[in-house]
């Protein structure tokens, strides 16, 4: 079953890269008032129903992928 | 009559870089600076752990989030729950709090550079196992170099768990933090490399401070349990 986490810094937290692309994007003439970057992890994860993998992956995402401290995450699963 | 060399392990993940330069370090501070390789699970009769710099696992996903949960760490950790010394120094600050033994969180420089000098930093605490031989608001000249130290606490960090400042923040650090300990003051991390700095011909010498009071610490450690 395939799912996708999406790990975002958490409001509040300063993003420089964030503010590197909104200004790099302010330059190229788009209007941006907001940039913040997060990154994406693409699983393939061995589990009986959808619900199953996104408990999975949740726990995966307490101990390991995401630092709770300054991260927010999102568990998205797609049924095979 | 000999005084003892306490033991100080200091500990080497695939990635790390300043071990070597911590034992030496350790071991011109009269330490018996001992390496211990991150598969060893157990830390019998060491009287300190130094987690050093470097870049272990890559970086990948986060600094320090990896090597949380290679072998050594929780034998790292129940060394600390039993009372024990630990200091981590740049990764190994960054190892200790994705660990949960020190609060907060490393995050790129503000600048999205790495850099790489002399920070001056102030000493908030002397009266740790790690600062005894410096006073407080003593200024101390201590290199970093580093592209992910930009410290961020927890909400509810207690401010007596700073133990030093940045005079000239390289970073962005919330608070002008560069090193904390944990609410017991057994564990301790900090961004700049106090083993780059034990000998004036190296730049500074201020580094020696923090080591020499581990030192310090470790063998009245050592003494007390003989």
């Amino acid at each position: 079953m395939k799912a996708t986490v999406l790990v975002r810094p958490k409001p509040g937290i300063l993003d420089p890269q964030g503010e590197a692309v909104g200004s790099a994007l302010g330059h190229l003439g788009f209007a941006v008032r907001d940039a913040r970057v997060g990154k994406v992890i693409d699983l393939e994860v061995d589990a009986a129903s959808p619900a199953e993998a996104k408990a999975q992956v949740e726990r995966m995402c307490e101990r390991l992928l995401a630092n709770p401290l300054i991260e927010s995450y999102e568990v998205e699963v797609s049924a095979p | 009559m000999t005084t003892p060399r306490p033991r100080i392990g200091v500990v080497t993940y695939p990635g790390s870089q300043d071990d070597r330069d911590a034992l030496w370090a350790l071991a011109a501070l009269d330490a018996d600076a001992v390496p211990v390789w991150h598969e060893e699970r157990e830390l019998a009769g060491l009287d300190a752990v130094v987690l050093p710099g470097g870049f272990s696992y890559g970086d990948y996903l986060r600094c320090g989030a990896i090597a949380r949960f290679s072998p050594v760490t929780p034998a790292v950790c129940e060394f600390a729950e039993a009372g024990g010394l630990v200091l981590g120094i740049c990764n190994g600050f960054q190892i200790l709090c994705e660990a949960g033994l020190l609060p907060g969180a490393l995050l790129r420089n503000a600048s999205l550079r790495f850099v790489c000098r002399d920070a001056r930093l102030r000493v908030e605490r002397n009266l740790l196992p790690f600062t005894s031989r410096c006073t407080t608001g003593q200024v101390l000249v201590i290199p970093v170099k580093h592209g992910d130290g930009r410290y961020v606490p927890p909400p509810d960090l207690d401010p007596g768990q700073v133990v030093l400042r940045y005079v000239d923040n390289p970073n962005g650090s919330v608070d002008d933090i560069a090193g904390v300990c944990n609410e017991a003051g057994n564990v301790m991390g900090l961004m700049p490399h106090p083993e780059h700095a034990v000998d004036p011909l190296l730049g500074s010498d201020h580094g020696a401070l923090i080591l020499a009071s581990l030192v310090d610490s470790a063998r009245r450690r050592a003494l007390a349990a003989a």
